[in-house]
């Protein structure tokens, strides 16, 4: 991992790869389990990976506060980079995130591939858009986040101790970003229609923490937009179905 | 020593509807609203008598549990500054992180002070892992928002010249102005509760009464020591009436009386862990280090993921299926006769290196009202005027 200075703040990024320029933004959980679909996206970019302040080793700024200061952040990285016409994918967290962006400044961005992003509340006040995941048992928290929860679901047991003292901390670092409002930024449905590039939306046909139908919803209020859906995966494709998911993102970029 | 009479006000007459989990989730039809009047009454009384036994009342709060219907510990409080007239009144008190109104807890601790006539002892606490769920208090930010209101209530309370101006990182008001101010000058006593050495430094640091809860023969001697080095980094030397330890505690004119009775006031030790690993770990209530560990235990997830203690050979015991004895040997409960009780709380209290508060807790889960009176006036009578003794 890379350290970038984006204007005195230091940033952890994976940066690999060759071609146009890729923004990657990750979801609120299992990065390790991630760098591989980083890896498949570099055989055709050059991805640029920051880890989340708060998510990775480096200490968070003492004055963060939310995800509004994450966009910032990442519009200032691509300013300090000197990106241009970037492709922004973000998952689920990230995805929220890369709306944010969106919003706020789209001089560097060339287009949004979202896949299965949080971060908008559309649903009314006594339900909830997105699962509990601070609130949702072990068992069932992965088998919500995952299409194969078997196959691709973490075992803690298994694991090196310093993996899950990562997933520990990427689960604090969500609470801090996304304990409340859950997830989302009350205001940010309001201002969707600022983003004035293509936008894509994929949602995997088997995600039981954001259903599809939210996915669909989003894609009516973002200008530009199109969903859509990846089958054999939950709420993570870039975990379950890398290689699809890349050929979508590929597709969508070169039209 | 002072000895301070707690009770967490249990309604454990829902308890075996309930089962395996007590906190949270738990549906509020099993509470029948008639049977908690009782209930409270019931444990009001049983304070009341304390100021005539010379004991001082201690009250907490947590929220929805069947462990603990104190959901507001000022209630009580308020209820017993009036009934009361001697006996000092800790609250042990208020999750000052999970209260979003932090000028609110400086008018409500102020009332009291002022209706108690300087009785009441203010305790700040972080509360327990599960008690953000019903705040909705963001657990990782949870000590930030802990201290800054713990620096916001000593303000208020201790400024006197009109409204002073707050815009702080979780709380804001322009116009802080309390009425009335605290009847103890500068403002009451602090208290915290802490469960590590690295908490209790800080509290040694600030001079503040610590109370540690049930932290028996192997960890609380670290604790009491890394309070006094916190003392000491400022310059101080702690006296004893900084430190206050909380038992159960069970007293009979038999030994298997005072036996019988710590075993009903145990159900507490049996029933306050019954509660979903998601509630007991929430992410950032602990250090990732901490909550990772827990991610690592064997059977993290299906059930309940601490439930043990240590016993003096430093061996383990399941607090669901402990004995009294066990949980004697672990010091966390005095129980027997008068001499044994005292016997047991000398060993505890040289072990440690001394404490000046008992936090005793003489009633809990299914022990009865006549048995609580008892164990409360046995207690005050034949163990109270022994404990100068201990030094």
């Amino acid at each position: 991992m890379e350290i970038v200075d984006v204007r005195g703040t230091p940033v952890e990024a994976v940066i690999a790869g060759s071609g146009p320029p890729l923004l990657y933004l990750h979801a609120e959980q299992l990065f390790d389990q991630t760098r591989s679909h980083i890896d498949d996206l570099a055989r055709h970019w050059r991805v640029v990976a920051p880890r989340h302040p708060g998510f990775g080793t480096l200490p968070m700024p003492v004055d963060f506060r939310s995800v509004d200061d994450l966009a910032y952040l990442y519009l200032d990285l691509l300013e300090t980079l000197d990106l241009k016409d970037v492709l922004v994918v973000g998952g689920s967290f990230g995805g929220w995130i890369a709306l944010e962006m969106g919003v706020r400044n789209t001089s560097r961005i060339g287009k949004l591939a979202l896949v299965s992003p949080v971060g908008v509340k559309l649903s009314d006040r006594q339900e909830r858009d997105f699962a509990d995941l601070f609130y949702l048992s072990e068992e069932k928290l992965y088998e919500t986040l995952l299409a194969d929860a078997a196959r691709s679901a973490p075992r803690f047991g298994e694991l090196e101790v310093s993996a899950v003292e990562t997933i520990a901390r990427e689960r604090q670092a969500t609470a801090f970003y996304g304990w409340k409002p859950y997830l989302h930024n009350p205001v940010l449905k309001r201002w969707l229609h600022r983003i004035d590039v293509p936008t894509l939306l994929v949602w995997g046909e088997q995600d039981r923490f954001v259903a599809p139908s939210y996915g669909r919803q989003l894609a009516e209020r973002i200008p530009n937009a199109e969903l859509r859906l990846l089958a054999g995966a939950g709420h993570y494709p870039h975990i379950e179905q890398s290689a699809q998911l890349v050929k979508m993102i590929d597709a969508f970029a070169s039209r | 020593m002072q000895v301070w009479h707690f009770s967490e006000m249990a309604y454990h007459p829902g308890w075996s509807e309930l089962g395996d989990q007590l906190r949270n989730v738990i549906p509020s039809r099993v509470c029948d609203p008639k049977v908690a009047a009782d209930l409270y009454h019931r444990y009001l009384d049983e304070w009341a008598l304390c100021d005539e036994l010379g004991l001082n009342i201690m009250t907490n709060e947590h929220h929805t549990t069947a462990t603990c219907i104190d959901s507001v510990a000022t209630i009580p409080m308020a209820i017993l500054a009036r009934e009361t007239k001697k006996v000092r009144l800790l609250c042990l008190g208020m999750p000052i992180g999970n209260r979003m109104d932090a000028v609110r807890v400086a008018e409500e601790y102020s009332m009291l002070d002022v209706i108690s006539r300087g009785r009441i002892e203010m305790g700040f606490v972080k509360g327990a892992p599960f008690e953000v769920t019903p705040a909705n208090s963001n657990p990782a930010t949870l000590m930030e928002r802990f201290w800054e209101a713990h620096d916001l209530i000593l303000k208020a309370m201790t400024t006197h010249d009109g409204p002073f101006n707050w815009e702080g990182k979780h709380f804001h008001y322009r116009q802080v102005n309390v009425w009335p101010r605290p009847y103890q000058q500068p403002h009451p006593p602090v208290w915290l509760t802490v469960n590590s050495p690295e908490s209790a430094f800080v509290g040694g640091q600030k001079g503040y009464v610590i109370g540690v809860l049930n932290s028996g023969y192997q960890r609380t001697p670290g604790i009491f020591e890394a309070y006094r080095k916190g003392a000491a980094d400022k310059g101080r030397t702690a006296s004893l009436d900084r430190l206050a330890y909380m038992a159960m505690v069970g007293v009979g004119k038999t030994r298997e009386e005072g036996y019988r009775r710590a075993d009903h006031v145990l159900d507490y030790s049996r029933t306050s862990r019954k509660v979903g690993a998601q509630f007991a770990f929430p992410p950032g209530y602990q250090s990732p280090q901490a909550y990772a560990q827990a991610l690592r235990m064997p059977g993290y997830g299906s059930g309940v993921a601490m439930r043990t203690m240590t016993l003096r050979n430093g061996k383990e015991a399941d607090v669901f299926t402990a004995s009294v004895d066990e949980f004697i040997d672990a010091g966390i409960c005095f129980a027997g006769t008068p001499d044994d009780v005292f016997a047991q709380m000398k060993a505890f209290y040289d072990h440690v290196g001394g404490f000046g508060h008992l936090l005793m807790m003489g009633q809990g889960g299914h022990i009865t009202h006549e048995d609580t009176v008892d164990n409360l006036t046995l207690f005050s009578k034949e163990v109270l005027p022994r404990l100068a003794e201990l030094g």
